[in-house]
């Protein structure tokens, strides 16, 4: 081979084939659309947030009324050692109802499952109770439980644990009963199969319920300070609100934004450590 | 070393026999939900030899899966015995595998981990029985699957899984259910083959629930129909065509022929089939 005829061909290599252009067409088309995806949310929040700025800065809205983000910013700065102590306690709040509803309505629906007389005892009462607005109980329950963590607590746990009961109750009956049977000519006691199938299965469906009763323990436990407090985000906004600071209360709404969506991220993350080795969801 | 070990324990299964199953007068009766009570299946009176190969087939709803769920010991019969044996059946036999139509492989575990199930359930030792799920899962063409999960398998990969499940412990007696019906009927033929040959090698007993009337008489030694609801036994035909037997080759033997003949008159004298109309269709105008 000739040194004209090497090079020719090393040239010839350099340059990509038409199949390798168009699949790396194809990736850079593919990643840029995952980049796209990604800024997506928090694109279309800073469009909001400007067009809000530019809206309460030049609107002529008081700043009683509608205060400007940036304002409102400034002051979660100036004013987060306040913030941080009080959205500590709001997060304790919310963890502790958010535990106790997975505890008990995991409880619950397991004892419903099993147990047909239970199912047909307890699931109309416990319908009844879903059905009484908890905000109506809130007196109630300051009367018996004063001013502390109680009020607080319960209520997160009351408002969140019917989602968890029900979806458990229901994820737990739809198992395929060829499962059971099949475990059961291995030889399965009511237990392993309780454990290495029902459990199992029920596990997405258990977390979809506590992705939504996360939400609600937040809402319960603002919920429980604003009728009787002394600390807390809600009982910040109390605050605010009597001394007509509306750029303290935003603050105080938007850190209770901020606890919920990092809650709901730690849930996300213990989901996903939990159900490492499954077949991805999407 | 381990592959040895693997292999010794596969070889031990050869040498593993069977066990019997004795039906007598077995019969199952539902309450319906109306409180009316159903019977399922009358006076079953059927012997199975150790080793035996034994095909049920009947229609739907004639009682056949609920025979299977008394033999698997998942239900209990309402009247007469059914040993195992020579003992008589009160819950699921330690050696006894089943196979259903669903494959039933637990979605969020490996096909190793499926397979091994029953040794885990059983509290025996996982990593013995690691290398024997690895080299029956060789034999049923899964190699390289064994860290799959279900999902990422064809439907006849899946249940070869579970067949592998179901013979993991070397079953006396394997129960199966209409395994191959929910499959299609290219890779039905090769998993009826290759159950053919897993079979001659196990050397076990196996009781074989099917709606396919030629893949019962490939496969069996005695093939069983039952009659509509309540199921009896309405016929049995005894195969003994010679094995290794070959799809297509089976079917032009006589005796498959006449086999196959007996069981569609049976059916037809209970009008679950109809004799075939060979007339050309009235054209529609």
């Amino acid at each position: 081979m000739s040194l004209a005829d090497g090079l020719k061909q090393a040239a010839f290599k350099m340059q990509p084939s038409k199949e390798e252009l168009a699949r790396s067409s194809r990736l850079r088309r593919r990643r840029r659309t995952v980049i796209f995806e990604r800024a997506a949310a928090p694109v279309l929040g800073a469009i909001l947030i400007l067009i809000w700025e530019l809206v309460a800065r030049y609107s002529g809205i008081s700043e009683f009324v509608l205060p400007q983000p940036s304002l409102i910013l400034k002051r979660m700065i100036a004013d987060c050692p306040l913030l941080l102590t009080h959205a500590a306690v709001t997060a304790i709040e919310v963890v502790g109802g958010f535990t106790l509803a997975v505890v008990v309505g995991v409880a619950i629906a397991l004892t419903i499952f099993y147990s047909r007389l239970l199912e047909v005892a307890l699931y109309p009462i416990l319908i009844a109770f879903q059905t009484i607005p908890k905000i109506a109980l809130a007196p109630l329950i300051v009367l018996y439980f004063g001013y502390g963590w109680g009020p607080k607590l319960f209520l997160s746990f009351f408002i969140s644990f019917f989602a968890v009961m029900v979806a458990t109750v229901v994820a737990f009956k739809s198992i395929d009963r060829g499962y059971a049977d099949l475990a059961r000519s291995m030889g399965a006691s009511e237990l392993q199969i309780f454990t290495k199938i029902r459990l199992p299965a029920a596990l997405p469906a258990i977390f979809g319920s506590m992705k939504v009763a996360l939400t609600l323990a937040v809402i319960g436990a603002v919920l429980g300070e604003y009728v009787a407090s002394e600390r807390g985000l809600g009982y910040i906004q109390l605050q605010a609100n009597s001394n007509f600071d509306t750029t303290l209360n935003f603050a105080a709404v938007i850190s209770i934004a901020v606890l919920g969506v990092g809650l709901y991220l730690l849930l996300l993350a213990a989901e996903r450590a939990l159900m490492t080795g499954r077949r991805p969801s999407r | 070393m381990s592959a040895g070990i693997a292999g010794a324990l596969v070889m031990e299964t050869c040498f593993e026999s069977g066990v019997s199953v004795q039906l007598q007068k077995l019969s199952k009766s539902f309450e319906s939900a109306a409180g009316e009570e159903l019977s399922a299946l009358s006076e079953i009176d059927l012997r199975i030899e150790p080793g035996e190969f034994v095909a049920i087939v009947g229609p739907s709803g004639c009682g056949k899966s609920t025979l299977l769920s008394m033999i698997a010991g998942l239900e209990r019969p309402s009247t007469g015995i059914l040993r195992v044996d020579d003992e008589a059946l009160t819950g699921p036999h330690p050696r006894a595998g089943v196979v259903f139509q669903s494959d039933y492989l637990l979605p969020w575990r490996t096909i190793l981990g499926n397979v091994l199930l029953p040794i885990e359930i059983k509290g025996l030792d996982l990593n013995k029985y690691r290398s024997v799920a690895d080299e029956l899962l060789v034999q049923v063409g899964l190699s390289g699957f064994a860290s799959k999960l279900p999902f990422e398998l064809s439907g006849g990969m899946r249940q070869r899984a579970a067949i592998c499940r179901a013979i993991i412990q070397r079953p006396g007696l394997l129960l199966m259910d209409e395994p191959f019906g929910a499959l299609d009927a290219l890779t039905r033929e090769q998993m009826v083959s290759d159950l053919q040959a897993l079979w001659m090698r196990l050397g076990n007993t196996v009781v074989f629930i099917t709606h396919g009337i030629d893949e019962a008489i490939f496969l069996a030694d005695r093939v069983i129909v039952l009659s509509p609801r309540p199921g009896r036994i309405d016929l049995e035909v005894k195969i003994d065509l010679p094995r290794p037997r070959k799809w297509a080759d089976a079917h032009l033997h006589t005796q498959f022929h006449q086999a196959m003949v007996d069981i569609r008159d049976c059916f037809e004298r209970r009008g679950i089939l109809h004799a075939e109309n060979l007339e050309q269709p009235a054209v529609q105008t």
